[in-house]
Parts: structure tokens; sequence; C-alpha cells
């Protein structure tokens, strides 16, 4: 049983749980899945299709941030894949065909790798600090996507396009598999090859990794570019699902919920030690919470209210200090506590 | 054959020497200075009728809300920290004043309640950050969701301000000549030289610094880290608490979607005005620069007729361009050891 | 009453009542018993050595002193009070000064704000700049450190960083001096000049704590001289009254000869009439390092001796690829080589220990598995995973030779002690089968015990033909282990000598350019 609670997606899972539950209590067709068509739907599918685009920024960001890095630019990377996707569509001669789409598509997802090498040189070969160097990004790429767009909300007509969002594949969504393949090869590339290995290394010690032999640079450069292709991807679905390139609000806010989804997840801020199978579940939680403010009638301008009151909940929980203190506490009360509950608590090894 | 040695203090090699010992840490404001005076000079010589009394009052009055950030939020990053909740805290108070003063509350109060309100939410992230051990990034993201949904909370439009207190803020000006300044350019004088003066000579303000420059040591030498640490996330809430009554007064009204953003154009500008975001560097007299740099470009901007998503793009690219001399003076300073 | 000293005072009434006295300290780390009932007395106007191996609980003692941690059983009375200190402030405000082992202070500040930074003199409420500097000058002066206090503290090199925070102490005028590990990065003009310092205070009534591995400094320093082991003590003596090896038995707790068994390998003879391993010629780097001449023949240790900042590291990092040359170049087996990164230098197979053993070398937060494989899996490459039971294998081998304890591969190696994790670093080398190894300080800060199995597993491998380029600051151990020694003055190499011509005396008389006393060395003129 300690085992259970000391393992490094105890609480995260448990968080999801327990909002499952509440909402499943407050509204029995929370839990409900029907099928038509030989497709699923309910509230459940809902959440899991609406979190494809953040799961692939959080994802990027799980990746940066065990470098030591941070993206911020993922939301500005998103509008101008966006932007640059839907306005090759829109000018195109046959915007219904699937070929235009795919070009349009590798595009997007093409001008978010340029970007995320563009982060990854600032951050290896100049040297800058990674939230500055992104903040570049953040700043200037909103700017770029209404270039692009003309400074205007493009929309297109085109079916293959609203397939990427709003499509079903074997009566699952589309979007949700394409977020589960995602998670699934970031996963075993990280795990299957040493890439994760040498990423924590170089996130907890860069330079006993360099000194060691690793190729740092090579690897922090990776998990950027990772990034801006994942965020590209996203701006792709992003846009699908309104079927429009809006450069001002596509991805506002993302990096920020990313964030807050990596730490949900339990990976440090300050780099070191990730968990792809944590940040899913962090992702699970702040779309299933969107989900429930949603329900409960609340204007959804309010609703960063209740993430403020997730995200202290949530760092509470994990917060070390505060179990020190609560430790001394019980303690002080109780007399010595055994031995056993005082082993170092020793990170378990956590393999998506 | 002992291993020190003075530096040598002959010749102009050694005054030089001597000069960037003591004052390595300012050559990125000094910089940003330069940077200044060019962009001043360039519009001037492009425009012709740039560099006048009246656009340069504009500057001050038009970012004054942003000097009273810059302030706060330079103390924060100087002890290693961040703060994104400024904005959204800008917004909270500025909202929540309008409301107020709606009501009938008396302008006084009004004020004490913003600058409070302000520091309740600095407060918070502050100890977030000191006792709990949260990242600032995260703690004072959360500070932003809670200030924004609150803002939202207090009403969803806009609320306009008649108050003749708070609008003789605005509306007022002390003239000299073609030269101006509001009561809020005042204000934002007077937060900046408190800022400077805090941060040069007071024990609070060493130990800013002593905590961005290494945090370990800074407590192991008896200083109070923990008491500083939190006053500074307070000083941040209550700037952005300043800053909301300015920008109220300044747009005549409050709005829960104000400040999306200003975060980030705070830190650049701090960035911009010599400070290091890994902390323990830095001025606030920079961060001054820093904003009226901002300022300055979205003004030239502005008087070129020019899209105002080139605004975001410049001060992105310089931005970057800062970092990097920046880079080039900490990498050059490193190998000088 | 201490021959090395003889202007120690005899201090009979000083003696009567401790200016501080800790009794039955216990301090609980979870899972560890850190200190179990330590007694320390501490007499005005006495060097106190307080010593013991890494882990024995010195630093922890320390500590529960000058408040950092709090203490679970136990007293302590200053000045006859009862004291309870929540933190360093507390402490210091009892008049309990402190100089960390990691220079405790801010880069980013100025020599003088770092010694003031805190107690500033102040003018109405605001701080008076000038007076506070002329204070901090004043404190210079008494070190005979003549630097500005107005220049930033990041200007001045490791040594005088060292100094700088013993002078911030002094400036509290602080009862009681803790000196943990204080002369670890000193010279030898630099520790007389710190050791004339602290006679001067222990005369003046201030009693100090003097932690060090060096016994030559503690026999030279101290008057007292108490001992712990494995978190308990074991016992209080004067200093002129414990012979040496009775010392280092109390603190090791078992009979140790061990260093003496592995004195035969400097003896061993090298053939060479073969190619280097590695020759370079002309290696510089500006700033760093003059050019330098260095070649290193198979199964030979090559011993590189010679004063902080003589240059010995800085060359290690160019033969490593740590740092990039300016000029020179690097043959291995004959073969001319660029070693611009670590990652090159891993491909000739030219292994590199850094000095800095916690930024440099272990990644704490990795397993002791993770980090013997971190060599070997960098020079495959990320695409090209160890498999499973290799792993395993290579994991197993190293734990076992090398004794790593506790020997266990999934735990955490920032939890294990400095020895040890000198140890895992070694095993991460060893994995990467290299044919030069770089040991810079591979010894420092760690146990006896561990420092003899080190020594012995160098010998051991030197004699299976492994190539070795040995640094450190204690020369006995360079002596005995490597066949040949090259000498470093001023970034520039002034000798090479074989061991079995010199010794200690010798080696130091070039180091320390001395005429004369120069036995067996083949002197550079440049």
């Amino acid at each position: 049983m300690a085992g259970v609670v000391r393992h490094r997606l105890f609480w995260p899972v448990v968080s999801l749980l327990a909002l499952v539950v509440v909402n499943a209590a407050a509204r029995p067709g929370f839990v409900r899945v029907t099928v038509r068509d030989g497709h699923l739907y309910g509230a459940l599918v809902d959440i899991l299709r609406q979190s494809a685009p953040l799961m692939m920024v959080a994802l990027g960001m799980t990746l940066v941030i065990a470098t030591r890095g941070i993206d911020l630019s993922v939301g500005a990377v998103m509008a101008v894949s966006g932007a640059v996707a839907l306005t090759l569509i829109d000018r195109s001669a046959d915007p219904g065909a699937v070929g235009t789409v795919l070009v349009a598509i590798a595009a997007g997802v093409g001008i978010g790798v340029v970007l995320g090498m563009w982060n990854g040189f600032l951050v290896t070969v100049l040297r800058v600090q990674p939230i500055v160097a992104t903040l570049v990004l953040m700043l200037a790429g909103r700017g770029v996507a209404l270039l692009v767009t003309g400074g205007f909300i493009t929309t297109v007509t085109s079916p293959p396009l609203k397939f990427v969002a709003s499509g079903y594949v074997f009566g699952l969504p589309f979007a949700l598999w394409l977020s589960a393949t995602a998670v699934a090869v970031v996963a075993v590339v990280q795990r299957r090859t040493a890439l994760g290995l040498l990423t924590e290394a170089v996130g907890i010690n860069p330079e006993a990794s360099r000194l060691a032999g690793v190729r740092s640079r090579g690897i922090v450069f990776t998990a950027y570019v990772a990034s801006g292709g994942l965020a590209g991807l996203a701006g792709i679905l992003y846009s699908s699902n309104i079927m429009a390139a809006d450069a001002n609000a596509a991805g506002e806010f993302i990096e920020l919920y990313a964030i807050v989804a990596v730490v949900l997840g339990r990976t440090s801020l300050l780099g070191g030690k990730f968990s792809i199978a944590g940040t899913a579940v962090g992702v699970l939680v702040i779309q299933t919470l969107q989900s429930t403010v949603l329900f409960l009638g609340v204007p959804s301008a309010q609703s960063p209210v209740f993430f403020a009151f997730v995200v202290a909940v949530v760092v509470l929980v994990q917060s070390p200090q505060l179990h020190r203190r609560l430790g001394r506490l019980s303690r002080r009360h109780r007399g010595p506590a055994p031995a056993t509950a005082q082993q170092p608590a020793r990170d378990m090894e956590v393999s998506a | 054959m002992t291993v020190i040695e003075a530096p040598a203090p002959a010749g102009r090699a050694g005054t030089v020497n001597r000069l960037l010992d003591r004052h390595a840490s300012a050559l990125p404001s000094a910089a940003a200075v330069v940077i200044l005076l060019l962009l001043l000079a360039g519009a001037q010589a492009y425009f012709g009728n740039f560099v006048t009394p009246r656009v340069l009052s504009a500057l001050l009055l038009d970012n004054a809300y942003l000097v009273i950030l810059a302030v706060g939020m330079t103390m924060v990053i100087l002890t290693g920290g961040i703060d994104l909740s400024v904005g959204s805290v800008l917004a909270f108070t500025g909202i929540l004043g309008a409301r107020m003063l709606a009501g009938g509350t008396s302008p006084l109060l009004v004020v004490a309640v913003m600058v409070l309100g302000g520091a309740a939410i600095g407060l918070m992230i502050g100890v977030l950050v000191q006792y709990f051990d949260v990242q600032p990034f995260i703690a004072s993201l959360a500070g932003l969701f809670l200030a924004r949904g609150l803002a939202f909370v207090v009403s969803l439009q806009s609320v306009k301000v008649t108050s003749p207190g708070i609008l003789w803020l605005q509306s007022t000006r002390f003239q000299a000549g073609d030269w101006y300044v509001t009561p809020t350019g005042l204000l934002a004088l007077a937060v900046l030289l408190i800022g400077a003066f805090t941060l040069a000579y007071t024990r609070f303000g060493r130990t800013v610094y002593a905590i961005g420059g290494d945090e370990q040591s800074a407590r192991l030498m008896g200083l109070d880290v923990a008491r500083t640490r939190v006053l500074v996330y307070v000083v941040s809430g209550v700037c952005s608490g300043l800053g909301g009554l300015v920008l109220t007064a300044y747009s005549g009204a409050g709005y829960p979607r104000n400040g999306i953003g200003t975060e980030l154009d705070v830190i650049a500008a701090v960035v911009i005005g010599g400070t290091l975001l890994s902390g323990g560097v830095g001025y606030v007299l920079g961060s001054l620069v820093g904003v009226l740099v901002y300022g300055t470009i979205k003004t030239i901007i502005s008087f070129k007729g020019a899209e105002q998503s080139w605004t975001q793009i410049t001060i992105g690219m310089l931005l970057l361009v800062f970092i990097v001399v920046q880079q080039v003076i900490v990498v050059r300073s490193a190998r000088r050891r | 009453m201490n021959p090395a000293n003889p202007t120690a005072p005899a201090a009979p009434a000083v003696a009567a009542r401790p200016v501080v006295e800790m009794r039955g300290i216990t301090v609980r780390f979870p899972g560890v018993l850190a200190l179990d009932e330590v007694d320390l007395r501490l007499r005005r106007g006495e060097v106190h050595a307080l010593l013991g191996e890494n882990g024995a609980g010195k630093s922890t003692l320390v500590k529960a002193l000058t408040g950092v941690h709090g203490i679970d059983g136990g007293s302590i009375t200053v000045d006859g009070v009862e004291r309870t200190f929540a933190s360093t402030a507390d402490a210091q405000a009892a008049g309990i000064a402190t100089v960390y082992q990691e220079v405790n202070l801010c880069p980013n500040l100025s020599v003088g704000e770092n010694i003031t930074l805190g107690h500033e003199p102040r003018r109405r409420g605001l701080i008076d700049w000038r007076a506070a500097h002329e204070q901090a000058a004043g404190h210079l002066r008494r070190f005979g450190l003549d630097i500005d206090p107005r220049s930033a503290l990041s200007s001045h090199p490791l040594a005088v960083r060292q100094l700088v925070a013993i002078c911030r102490a002094m400036v509290l005028d602080a009862g009681v001096l803790i000196l943990d590990e204080p002369t670890s990065s000193l010279d030898r003009s630099e520790v007389e000049r710190l050791f004339a310092v602290v006679r001067d205070l222990r005369d003046q009534g201030v009693a100090i704590v003097f932690i060090s591995h060096f016994l030559d400094q503690v026999y030279e320093i101290s008057d007292r001289i108490t001992v712990l082991r494995n978190g308990r003590l074991v016992g209080e003596h004067v200093a002129a009254d414990l012979p040496r090896g009775e010392l280092v038995s109390a603190m090791i707790g078992r009979e140790l000869e061990e260093l003496e068994t592995i004195g035969r390998s400097a003896a061993r003879s090298v053939d060479r009439t073969t190619t280097p391993v590695l020759r370079a010629s002309g290696i510089a780097r500006s700033r760093a390092l003059e050019p330098v001449d260095v070649d290193v023949y198979a199964g030979e240790v090559v011993g590189l001796a010679g004063l902080l900042g003589s240059g010995r590291t800085e060359l290690a990092r160019l033969l490593a690829g740590a740092d990039a040359a300016d000029a020179g170049t690097v043959a291995v087996h004959g073969t001319p080589v660029r070693l611009t990164t670590p990652h090159r230098a891993l491909a000739r197979r030219i292994a590199f220990s850094s000095e800095d053993r916690r930024g440099e070398g272990v990644v704490g937060d990795l397993t002791v598995a993770e980090n013997i494989l971190l060599g070997l899996q960098a020079r495959r490459g990320w695409l090209r995973p160890i498999r499973r039971a290799e792993r395993a294998a290579v994991v197993a081998e190293y734990v076992s030779a090398l004794g790593v304890r506790p020997a266990d591969p999934d735990m955490l190696v920032r939890n294990l002690s400095g020895g040890n994790q000198q140890k895992v670093l070694l095993g991460r080398w060893l994995a990467t089968a290299p044919e030069l190894l770089i040991l810079d300080e591979p010894t420092r800060g760690i146990d006896v015990g561990a420092k003899a199995d080190i020594q012995r597993k160098v010998a051991d491998l030197a004699e299976k033909g492994l190539s070795v380029l040995f640094i450190s600051s204690e020369l006995e151990e360079v002596l005995r282990l490597a066949q040949r020694i090259v000498i470093l003055r001023d970034r520039r190499r002034v000798g090479e000598v074989e061991s079995r011509e010199t010794d200690l005396d010798g080696l130091v008389g070039v180091m320390a350019q001395t005429p004369g006393a120069t036995a067996g060395v083949t002197r550079e003129v440049l």
C-alpha cells in the first residue's frame, strides 16, 4: 500500500479519478458511452477528443522541460502552423482534395519543426536561457501568423480537413487516434532507445553529462524540434476543429496549460526525471476540469479561478515541504514514527 | 609564487580592468541605454519630428503602468524568480476599483483596496514559493489564473469610471514649455525611485541580490531569505495594484480583459533593460530604459502607420538582439576569469 | 604543549568553563541516525580539530551547532546558557560564525558587499557604502589581501574567495569560529597566511573549530582533537599527546597499513620504447595554459604535480576535450587527433574524471546503475541502447569490483557518500574501456578506506596495461602511484622526474622553485 501511495503517479491518477467520480455523481450521463453508427459518443469520449491539441503540446513540453528548458512559444507556433496550412488550402484550386489537405498539413507541421529548430538553435548554439529564447517567438510568432493571414481570420470549407478533428476511425475519434499515437511514439522513442536516459542526464546535470561524452546539444535541440513539430500538429487540429485560422485565439494560454499538465504529471520544472504517462494524466485532468466547469454553468471566462485552485492544491499536495510539516506534526502527536515509514523515498522508474 | 595578486593598476589597461571588475554587471544596462539613444536618433533622422517634448512626454504617460509593473518584476527576477501574474492582477484590481467607484465608494478607500488586493495575491504567490517550495513560474501561474478569473467574477463587461478623483490622475498636466507630466507619470517615477533606492541602500535590497546570486549562501550568511522572498512578491503585487490604478485612470474604465500578455511585455522590457533572468544582476533604472525602448518602438510603428503585428515582431527581434548581446558579455566576462 | 607551535598559550584558567558545550546531541535524518549522543566542548582560545572519515558526522555536528539542522536530542550551552538555534542568523547573533567547505558567498556581488552583507554600517537607516567598503578593506588587509573591495567577487580565483569567506566570518567578532575544510583549495603560502590569522584569533580568546582532511595541518594548528566515527563520539584528546597512528586508527576504527601495500606501483618499470598512447606537443589555451608537452605510455601512471592554479587541471581538461585547445597537437598511438569535445576524446578511448565530483561528475538524481552506464551509452549514441542483460552485467561487475557501498544499483547516486560516488564514477569511466584514464583529484575529500581502494585499483589497472594521468594535491599519493611525474608551475611545465629517483622534498623543491633540493629532477629551463 505504501508503495502505491509513494508511486510518482499516485496523486495525479487520484485527482483524475476524483474528478470523474464527482462528475459522475453530479450528472449520471457523464460516464455513459453510447454507440451510434458504430461510433462511440459521450462526455468521456468528448474529453478525450478535445484533449488532443493539449496532449500534443504537453508531450513536447515534457521533453523540453526534462532538458531544463521551457517552450513558451507553442501557442504562437500553433497559430503560425494553422495560418500557413489554412492559407494554403484557401488559395489552392481544390480546397476539398485530400492531396491539398495533406500538403497543407505537412506544411503546417513542417513550419512547426522549423520554428522548433529556431528555438533549439537559440538555446543550444547561442546558449540563450530557454525562457527568454522561446519568449522571442512567443512575442513575434503571432505577429507572423497575422501577416500570413493578412490580419483576417481565414475560414475554409474542406471535408478532409474537417475529418482531422471531427472524423471517426474504428469507432473512435480520429483526433484521439492521433494523440494516442503521438503519446505512444514519444514514449517508445524515449524508453526503448537511450534517448530518455540521456535526456534525463542532461536535465539533471548538464556539465557532468557533457564530460561523460553525452552530446547534449543534439539532445536538447531534438527536444525543441519535437516540441515545435507537435505544436504544429496541434495547430492543425485546432484549425480543423473551428475550420478557421485565428492568429490571436489559436493556442491562447496553451503553453500555460501544457506546463500545468507537465507539472501535474510530476515532471519537475527544474528538469531531469520525466514521465510521459504522467503528462498524459495531467492533460486529462485539465480537460476533465474544463468540462466540469462548463457543466456547472460557470461562464468560461471565470473558469481560471478553478484552475488557480487546482494548481494550488496539486502543487501543495506534491510539495515535500508540506509532507515534512505534516509529518513533523503527526510525529509530535504520536511520538516517533516507526522507522519503516521514514525510509528515504526512492523515486520509482516510470516507463510509459 | 602565490596566486593572489592585485590586478596590476598600471596604465590604461589597468584602469579598464578595474572598471570591468567593478561594473561588469552594469554593462547590459549600459547597452540598453545606447540602443535607446540609437532608436531615438534613428527615428528623429527618419521622421524629423520624433524627438520632441510632446512625444517624449507622451512616452512616459503611455507607459507609466508598465514602468510600475517593471519595478516589481525587476525585484522578483533579481531573486531568480518570475511573476507571471502581473497582467491579470492589473486587470483584477482595475475592474475591482472601477466597480467599487461605480458603487459610490470613496476613491481613497478604493485605491487602498486595489493596492491591498494586489498585495494579497502577491503574498499568496510568495508563500507558495517560499514555504511550499513551489516553483515561481507555477506559483505565479496560479496567481495569473486566480486574478484573471476573479476579474471576470467582478464583472464580465467593461465598467466606466467617472470619479473625478481618479480621472484627475490622468487629466492633470503639469507643464513646462511643451514638456508635461501627469500625476500618473509622477507616481511611476516615485515608484521607480523608491525601488532603486531600496535595492541599493537597504539590507532588504541587498538581500534580494544575494538570494539571486546564491540562495544557499544567503541563508548561511544569516540573511533573512524567507521574509525577503515573500516580500518581493508582495511588492510586485502592490506594483500591479498601482499599475491597475494607473491603467484605470489612463483608459477611464476597468476591463476584465486588460493586460492579457502584459506580463510578457514587462518581462521583455526588464530583460532588455539588462536584468538577467537567472537572477542577481540588474537594475530598476535599467528596466525603465527597457520600458522606454519598448514604448519607443511602439511609437515609431504608429508613426509609420504600419500594422500592429509589426510591434510584436519587432519587440521579439529586439529582445533577441539584446539577449544575444548579453550572452556575449556574460561569456566574455566568464572567460576573463 | 604543542611541539609544532611553541607560542601556544598555556591556558589553565580558560579550561574552567567551555564557551560552547554540546551534550548528547542526537540528529535523525529519514532512515539514518546521523548523530548519536555526541558531545563537543569548545574552550576559549583553543583550536579544536574535529576529525572523522566522511560520513562520521562532522558536518552534521557543525550544522546542528549553527542552526542549519534541528536537533532531536541533547543540549547546546553557549556561555553557560542553554540555547536552541532556529537559523544560522540566531547562531551568528550568539557569536558563532562558520565558513563552509563550499565557499558560501554571492558571486554576483562585490568583495566588500560579501564581507559586510547583513551587517552593513548604516546611517539614518540607509547603508553607508563608503564606510562598508572601508571596513571591508580593513579586514582584507588583516589577511594581507591587496584587492579592491569594490571588485566583483566573480573576478577572483577560488583561493581568494575562500579567504574572503573567512574575512566575512571575522567581521562578526565571533567568539566561536568554525572552519570546515578551509584549506582544501589553498596553496602552502595561503595556508600559512590563514594559520597566522587563526593563531592571532586564538590568542585573542576565540574558540576555533578546525575541520580538515590534512593531518599535517591538524597537528600544526590544533590544541585539541575530537574524533567522530559513524555518528558517535570516539574521544577528545590533547593534540600533542595523540600519536598520528592512534589518531588514524581512531578515525577509521581499524589498524590501517593498507595504503602502504600499494607502495610498489611507482617502482615498476615501464617500456617507453613503443609509440606512446598519447603524445601532446605544445598544447595550450589562452589564459589557462602555456604550451606544454606531455606523453603517456601504455601501462604507465604519469603524475601531474603542481599547486592549485599551476595548470594541472587545465592540462587535463585540454587532453580530455573538456576545453578546446588553442594551439598544439595531440597524437593517440601516433595518429594526430583533434580532441574538441569530451565525446571525441571518449571515442579515442580517453576518459576524464573531473576534480568537481558533485558539479561535473555524478548525475545525482540518476541511479548508481544509470551513472555507471552513462559514459558507455553516450559513446554508443542514443539509437543503440544497451541491452538489459548487458546492462546488468556491466553494472554488477563494477559495483563489486570497486566495492561500491551500499551495493544497490537502484540507489540514487546523490544518497551515496563521497567515496562511493567516486567509485561509481571510476566505474563509469572503466566501463567505456579506456586506454588513457585522466583522474583529477580522485581521492579529494573521501575517507581513508575508499582512498586506499581507489589507489589500489588504479595501480592494478596500470599493471594490466591501462595508461593513467594522475593529479592529486597529496604528493605522497602521486609519488606512490606514478612512475613518472610532470611538474607544472604558473601554467608552464617546469620539470619531469622519475618517482624512484626523487622524494617529497625534491618534488616540492621544483614545484616551489627552491634552489637546491632537486634530487633526480631534470630541470627544464625556460
